[in-house]
């Protein structure tokens, strides 16, 4: 089946397996390898990716359902060579160590934050609940995304 | 040394953010599953459904049939791949059974997850649909699961040993003593704790890719693996090819835990396609495979003992354990009680001891080293034991651990099993633990809760732990019959431009090594951290190192980094003293730069010594050119990290849910390289002693079938379910290294466990509970609660 869409601001568009996951995609076809995969029941939330502007775990979803949408993966989180503010928060409170969950767990708190205004700790917990990281305790990353969203002009 | 030389940069001991983090974070690092290799073949696996099982039959026509699939194997196909089985590296004992472990099982699958056939495939889809089709026969035969049912030899996981006893090893120094101080104990305590079997789950599962080289029959292996080095080591022996042949890299590899701390089948099966085949092979397993064919940690039935006077001063710990081993023994997996075979009596000062371990073999995947390996049980059997004795002696279980505690100045100590432990100040560091978490207001508000008869119930619990790290003395090792040296390698090299090179042979997976070590040498040599490179990882860049588990890398790693940055600038200033034409004790070290004492003019940075060293045009008579130096250490002695962890729990008496409300560390690891990831180290390490406590298990049914194989049935916690961490430290350095460290990757997971299921059996007590096996599920509560013990219920 054909598909058509964006990734990361760019068109793409390929002949594809009807079962072929966004994940392999993204990673396989596109060639965009940051998008990681952890498991297999969607649990772990490795593979986010923003659909249309929203969170989606890349290896739920078809990538012939993503024809003709707007994909966002952590390759396109840096603008101009500068990181995103959610990335510099991440690297500033060190809220990564292997980083395999990272591309993840930055993508699902982007859409977090563009969701919700002034997130408590509680609510961002609940919020990153669908992205497991085994290295953090998540400690940092909280600390991390309560920082990006304390920053949020920073963060349009 | 003057002082000047001694941190220059001042940089070692402050909060640097990582080096390694930008690629990380932009997506641009690569795992060994972003590799793109042209002309890769896929694999795909066939496991045995069934824990124990002759193979009948195999027929790999219907997956030959698939278009895209290139070849498939049964055990039998390859078993003269193998040179040798794969190994294992730790016969704990000369009579330690050790049973061949193929690659692929050839007659008989012995766990579920056994891999039994190979397909080989163009691409990973199709691999998987061909294995779907691989028809194997099998003639099931019974599972062998429970581990005190295994050990009476009922059925027989390997009928060719007769047994299911692999080995019994025994540490007991003076056991008149043993028996003399129960004879004469005021109290004793004897307890039996179960360890259940935990998942790793790094979240990257494991993947390998090995790529023939185009002349010599030469293979580089990619594979997610924390020991590049051994790794090496064993491929030629298992493969039967020349070490020359093989290079190892692990790129990025997300997280390891000790579960990829080993030679697993899957990277023999790769090397021999690749071999076979003649084209690049790669596989990578899913996260159901991973619960199954990953190693396991823990799986352990404990018998613990204390003798204690009429004080509660413990006079003797005896301790039995039942060791889960599963089918075979994987590289290490005897070794693991033996880590922990010192410690059962924890921080404290107790005269006599014996301790004897039975390794046992069940028909479910080896278990190995997972973080902490053998000290989180041994941390867990003694907390949880002198919680017990304060019960009994009728004080707080603060009191109980000072009237124990190995005092101040008692190190070094040596302690009665036969360690000497380096410096420790255990009551200095649950003194603190109790101020941060306000220990006396958290007893009022229990005894408040109490009185109000609130259903939400509140549990304190401490574990003041004390573990041995920095793997290892090689002569420690030798005694414990280990088949390698604990000593680690480290090349430092100031480049003609004056930048410098640092080749390690740790092998970091999350731990950050690029700017711990770019930071130890910046400060020694007083350049900029950026200025440092960090090679690692791959033995053609990095040929010799030990790799990194067991806490090991700052202290044993680290300090061989340090020591050659040292020598390269003895010999830097030899150079600098020869140029100047004044003695090397009248120079200064400021800033990278070497000034003459008192005429600051004359000087000679490190970047023109370098390079002075590289032209070699004017140096000393009989000094060799160029600004390097290789060190290997060998630690004299293992390191000692300890302190105090206050876990607070909220247990709700209607539905047995276990909320952990705070949790309170305060950890002392010696001198700190980078607080910043020191910290990380103690955060991560935390939740996953907690997990342990409060939700993961890797459950068997009866006919050994894995029920928890994806992360919706095994419980790895989010960020939902955890507080943030309140941290504080101590600093009591190590005299065994020159920069004082100690090492912290395992510490929170060996100190949190105790902490939090003291927290829980503490808030149960208005209950009468005084033990609940883990995880404490909200089930296990709630009829811990209403009396039914866990015979009781179904």
């Amino acid at each position: 089946m054909r598909v058509r869409l964006s990734v990361n601001g760019a068109s793409q568009e390929h002949e594809v397996e009807p079962r072929l996951l966004l994940v392999h995609y993204l990673r396989e076809v596109v060639g965009l390898t940051g998008t990681n995969v952890g498991c297999d029941t969607s649990s772990c939330g490795a593979c986010t990716v923003l659909m249309d502007g929203e969170s989606i775990k890349s290896c739920t979803v078809l990538a012939v359902q993503a024809d003709g949408t707007e994909i966002t993966t952590i390759e396109g989180m840096a603008q101009d060579g500068a990181m995103h503010p959610i990335q510099e928060a991440f690297r500033e409170h060190h809220a990564l160590q292997c980083g395999y969950c990272t591309p993840g767990m930055v993508m699902a708190a982007a859409s977090l934050l563009k969701e919700h205004a002034d997130l408590t700790e509680a609510e961002v917990r609940e919020g990153l609940e669908g992205n497991l990281c085994r290295c953090t305790g998540y400690h940092n990353i909280v600390k991390a995304v309560l920082a990006a969203a304390g920053d949020r002009e920073a963060l349009v | 040394m003057t002082v000047a030389d001694a941190g220059v940069a001042g940089v070692v001991g402050t909060p640097m953010t990582r080096r390694e983090d930008p690629g990380l974070l932009s997506g641009e690092a690569r795992f060994v599953d972003d590799l793109v290799v042209p002309g890769a073949l896929h694999v795909g696996l066939v496991r045995s459904p069934h824990a124990n099982a002759r193979i009948r039959s195999v027929d790999t026509s219907a997956a030959m049939a698939l278009p895209g699939v290139v070849a498939a194997f049964s055990g039998a196909d390859l078993r003269d791949e193998w040179a040798q089985p794969l190994p294992c590296a730790w016969p704990v004992t000369p009579e330690m059974l050790n049973p061949a472990h193929l690659p692929l099982a050839v007659e008989h699958a012995r766990y579920a997850g056994d891999a039994v056939a190979a397909v080989v495939a163009e691409s990973a889809y199709v691999a998987e649909d061909a294995a779907a089709l691989v028809a194997v026969d099998y003639d099931v035969l019974p599972a062998v699961v429970d581990l005190e049912d295994a050990v009476a030899d009922r059925a027989l996981v390997h009928p060719e040993l007769s047994t299911n006893t692999a080995y019994t090893w025994e540490l007991t120094p003076e056991p008149e003593a043993v028996e003399r101080a129960f004879a004469e104990a005021v109290h004793t305590v004897s307890e039996r704790y179960v360890q259940q079997r935990l998942i790793p789950e790094a979240m990257e599962p494991r993947g390998v890719c090995v790529v023939p080289q185009p002349f010599g029959d030469e293979y580089t292996v990619y594979s997610a693996t924390q020991i590049p080095h051994i790794l090496k080591v064993m491929l030629g022996l298992s493969l039967g090819v020349a070490e020359t042949k093989l290079r190892v890299v692990a790129p990025a590899v997300g997280g390891g835990f000790g579960s990829k701390l080993n030679v697993y089948a899957e990277e023999l099966l790769c090397a021999a396609l690749a071999r076979r085949l003649k084209r690049p092979v790669r596989w990578n397993e899913d996260r159901t495979e991973n619960a199954q064919a990953t190693i396991q940690g823990r799986g352990q039935i404990q018998h613990i003992e204390l003798a204690a006077d009429g004080d509660g001063k413990i006079r003797a710990v005896r301790v039995r354990l039942l060791a889960d081993m599963g089918a075979y023994l994987q590289l290490v997996t005897p070794g693991i009680p033996l880590l922990g075979a010192f410690l059962y009596h924890g921080a404290y000062d107790v005269p006599a001891y014996s301790f004897v371990c039975t390794g046992v073999f069940t028909t479910k995947t080896p278990t190995d080293a997972y973080r902490g390996a053998g000290r989180p049980e041994a941390t867990y059997a003694i907390e949880r034991a002198i919680d017990a004795l304060a019960g009994k002696v009728g004080v707080d279980p603060a009191e109980i651990r000072r009237r124990n505690f190995i005092p101040r100045e008692a190190f070094p100590y040596s302690s009665a099993p036969g360690l000497v432990f380096d410096s420790g100040d255990y009551e200095g560091s649950l003194g603190k633990a109790l101020d941060l978490a306000g220990y006396d207001d958290l007893r009022a508000e229990q005894r408040a809760r109490r009185a109000r008869g609130s259903t939400r119930h509140l549990g304190v619990g401490l574990s003041s732990y004390v573990e041995m790290c920095g793997l290892a003395p090689s002569r420690v090792l030798a005694s414990l019959n280990y088949s390698a040296g604990g000593w680690e390698a480290a090349t430092v090299r100031i480049l003609p431009t004056g930048t410098a090179q640092v080749v390690t042979g740790t092998s970091p997976h999350g731990q950050g090594h690029v700017t711990s070590w770019s930071m130890i040498v910046a400060d020694k040599l007083g350049i900029s951290p950026d200025e440092v490179e960090v090679l690692h990882s791959d033995t053609a860049v990095a040929p010799h190192g030990m790799d990194t588990y067991g806490s090991r890398s700052v202290s044993v790693g680290g300090t061989a980094v340090f020591l050659a940055a040292e020598r390269v600038l003895t010999k830097a200033r030899t150079i600098a003293a020869h140029q100047l034409e004044v003695a090397e004790e009248d120079l200064e070290l400021s800033g990278g730069t070497f000034a003459v004492r008192g005429s600051p003019e004359r000087s000679m940075a490190l970047a023109t010594i370098a390079f002075e060293a590289f032209t070699a045009h004017n140096l000393p008579d009989g000094l060799e050119p160029t600004l390097e130096a290789s060190v290997t250490w060998d630690p004299p002695n293992f390191t000692f990290p300890f302190g105090t962890h206050v876990a607070v729990v909220e247990v709700d008496e209607e539905t047995g849910r276990v909320d952990l409300v705070r949790y309170v560390a305060v950890d002392d690891c010696g001198e700190q390289v980078n607080p910043l990831i020191v910290e990380g180290q103690v955060h991560g390490g935390i939740v996953q002693g907690v997990a342990q406590a409060l939700w993961e298990e890797a459950v068997y049914d009866q006919d050994g079938n894995l029920l928890t194989t994806t992360l919706t049935d095994y419980l790895v916690p989010s960020a939902a379910e955890v507080p943030s961490i309140e941290v504080g430290r101590t600093v009591t350095p190590s005299p065994t290294n020159p920069m004082g460290v100690k090492g912290v990757g395992e510490t929170g997971t060996i100190a949190a466990t105790p902490a939090v299921m003291n927290a829980v059996i503490d808030a149960l007590a208005p209950f009468g509970v005084r033990d609940l096996d883990m995880p404490a599920t909200p089930e296990r509560v709630w009829h811990a609660i209403r009396g039914i013990g866990q015979e009781g219920r179904q």
